[in-house]
């Protein structure tokens, strides 16, 4: 993706919304200088100190920053006095290792143990551990941390950022953060967040040179050394953003998004039950998705019927008489489960994945779907199948669940069968969506376009042929929404396309009249909406 | 924890409502109040093959305490009880600004 003459650019993932134009910044992990080692004693007592002085410079830090970021380091301060984690170093310093060789083995250790989780949120830890691991290598090697001077507005690029490096940058005069690997999850990104830094994470290999960067946490774009014209642009775009941020929130309180005198409904997509916890999530008209492949996650076992009757009671008490919908579990593809999806398939995304591999592991499969029934009677609950190729899947897990429901009531326990949907993403569904006989259609527009387009979504060298305002796209999408419009079934949207203002336009000219976005893009969206709606211009 | 003769074990169970499951700041709670206490005091994910040691944060983080899941707290010396009190209701009012 890099630009012709003009300066280059690269696209990651955003971690956090927001402009920054300035020098480019470069941050390496400070290799530092050689350390010569001890005896045992000093070596000990070198090590003791250095904890000891990582561990106020920690809470000093803390102290400063205070709220979200003082509890990031607290768990820092937590892991210093955690014997169990200390002593086996000073053990190993007792065995002759010098003291940074043993404190970093040790470190390292379990930062490869949190990178090896299944659970994304333990990935994202593994930050904090390098943080702490390279502060206490710095002081043992005397190269005392001094503070990053970073010019106002400058970009700050890095391999990754440790929290308390983030911390120690001065960002009052603006400035943006573009990391090569890391992660939208990670602890620096929420501090970003939180202090309205943009941030733009995995953006893969950068060339060294480079003076000046436009950073797009939006668009998720870094720009190197860019022409007049892109800085123009660049510019253009971040007055616009500004100005749009400034009223978002105050349409976010406002009750529904219209366009054209039509009720638009604005739902959200939501990861796990943590996610409710958003500030915007509260203004949604309700859970149009709810992945539950997180409680695959991070796991030795399958999880059991009550931790998951738990995690889909709890959304639909937030919920109250909203509607969520739930995807039952969507493994395989891109996402093998131990235990659960087939190994060594050639073509993964075309393997045993969704409700094929549901249907193919009934036994997994009926305590989902038992949970979902004793969930049914407590909220508003629809149950989507995902990745459905024919009419007769649907009916088979139709079956399943039934049987499970008549089994429950049989025992005596509460549960009822809730309005069952499928997922639009296999183009043959899309074609033959007259077939099918669901209470609901929700489009998953980024598996649909990547079956579309034939262009595997993990590979990045496709990326600008996977475009989801392809004509064939949209005209399936059309098509979903027409026979929904004519027949009086529910379509929506869930996919990434939903919460890109850019392709909202399409959307709403395709006939679709429900959304289901991410949290943080609410404002923007229903913003987005409105604009369309009051200006009519695109329309 | 063999027999002893002060070795009488205490144990408790709570279940984990906290959104996310036992992440840092849970786990930091919960290890700065088990070492206001004597005891030994070990926990685990109920029916998990091993005990971990209730004082170390990294070995909490590496449990992975799922939310809704069940925490199960076992202690002895001689403030244990008070300390399988206090854990469990740490635990159950989940983990309150001001605690541990």
């Amino acid at each position: 993706m890099q630009g012709g003459a003009a300066g280059s650019a690269y696209r990651g993932r955003t971690a956090s919304i927001g402009f920054a134009h300035g020098p480019l910044v470069r941050v390496d992990a400070g290799a530092g200088g050689e350390r010569v080692a001890g005896t045992l004693v000093e070596e000990a007592l070198a090590l003791r100190k250095a904890i000891d002085l990582a561990s106020g410079q920690i809470a000093d830090l803390a102290g400063s920053a205070g709220g979200e970021a003082a509890q990031i380091l607290e768990f820092q301060v937590a892991l210093l006095e955690d014997e169990d984690l200390i002593e086996p170093i000073f053990a190993s310093i007792g065995e002759g290792r010098p003291a940074d060789v043993a404190w970093r083995s040790t470190l390292d250790e379990q930062i490869a143990e949190y990178n090896s989780a299944a659970d994304e949120y333990l990935q994202a830890r593994s930050s904090d551990l390098a943080d702490l691991r390279d502060r206490v290598v710095h002081i043992l090697r005397g190269d005392e941390g001094e503070p990053l001077k970073i010019p106002s507005g400058g970009v700050v690029c890095a391999d990754d950022l440790p929290p308390s490096r983030f911390l120690e940058i001065d960002w009052s005069g603006g400035g943006g953060l573009a990391l090569l690997h890391g992660s939208p999850t990670s602890h620096v990104a929420m501090l970003a967040r939180a202090r309205g830094i943009p941030m733009v994470v995995q953006l893969g290999a950068i060339p060294d040179a480079g003076a000046t960067a436009l950073l797009d946490g939006e668009g998720a774009t870094l720009e190197l050394d860019p022409s007049a014209e892109q800085v123009r642009i660049f510019e253009k775009r971040r007055e616009s953003h500004r100005k749009s941020r400034a009223s978002a929130r105050a349409i976010l309180r406002r009750p529904t998004a219209s366009w054209r005198g039509e009720h638009i409904k604005l739902l959200i997509n939501i990861q796990r039950v943590a996610d409710l916890e958003h500030a915007d999530a509260q203004y949604a008209d309700g859970v149009g998705l709810m992945r539950t492949e997180f409680l695959l996650a991070g796991q030795s076992d399958l999880p059991d019927e009550e931790t998951q009757f738990q995690a889909y009671d709890a959304v639909l008490r937030w919920a109250e008489q909203r509607p969520v919908t739930i995807r039952t579990f969507d493994a395989g593809g891109d996402k093998p489960v131990p235990g659960f999806t087939f190994d060594g398939e050639a073509n993964p995304f075309l393997g045993v994945r969704g409700l094929r591999l549901c249907l193919a592991r009934p036994e997994i499969f009926a305590v989902q779907l038992r949970a979902l029934a004793r969930a049914a009677v407590r909220g508003n609950l629809k149950v989507m199948f995902p990745m459905v190729t024919s009419a007769d899947e649907l009916e088979a897990g139709r079956k399943l669940f039934a049987d499970i429901v008549k089994r429950l009531q049989a025992e005596g326990v509460a549960a009822m069968l809730p309005e069952l949907g499928i997922m639009v993403e296999v183009p043959a569904a899309a074609l033959a969506i007259g077939t099918f006989k669901a209470a609901f259609f929700s489009i998953g527009s980024n598996d649909l376009a990547q079956y579309v387009l034939a262009c595997d979504r993990s590979n990045g060298a496709l990326a600008p042929l996977l475009d989801p305002l392809h004509p064939a796209v949209l005209e399936l999408i059309a098509r979903t929404a027409e026979h929904g419009r004519r027949a009086g079934i529910g379509v929506s949207l869930c996919g990434d396309m939903a919460s890109d203002p850019r392709c909202i336009p399409a959307l709403l000219n395709c006939g679709l009249r429900e959304l289901s976005v991410n949290a943080s893009t609410l404002a923007q969206i229903k913003q987005t909406i409105d604009r369309l709606s009051g200006g009519g211009g695109l329309g | 924890m063999l027999d002893k003769a002060d070795g009488q074990i205490f144990t408790g169970n709570v279940r984990l409502v906290h959104a996310v499951g036992m992440h840092a700041r849970p786990a930091v709670k919960l290890t700065k109040l088990a070492k206001k206490f004597q005891a030994q005091i070990s926990v685990r994910v109920a029916g998990a093959p091993e005990w971990i040691n209730a004082k170390s944060v990294a070995k909490i983080m590496a449990m992975r305490a799922a939310h809704g899941s069940t925490i199960e707290f076992k202690a002895s010396g001689s403030d244990a009880e008070a300390a399988i009190a206090a854990l469990v209701d740490l635990v159950a009012s989940d983990f309150p600004d001001g605690a541990g």
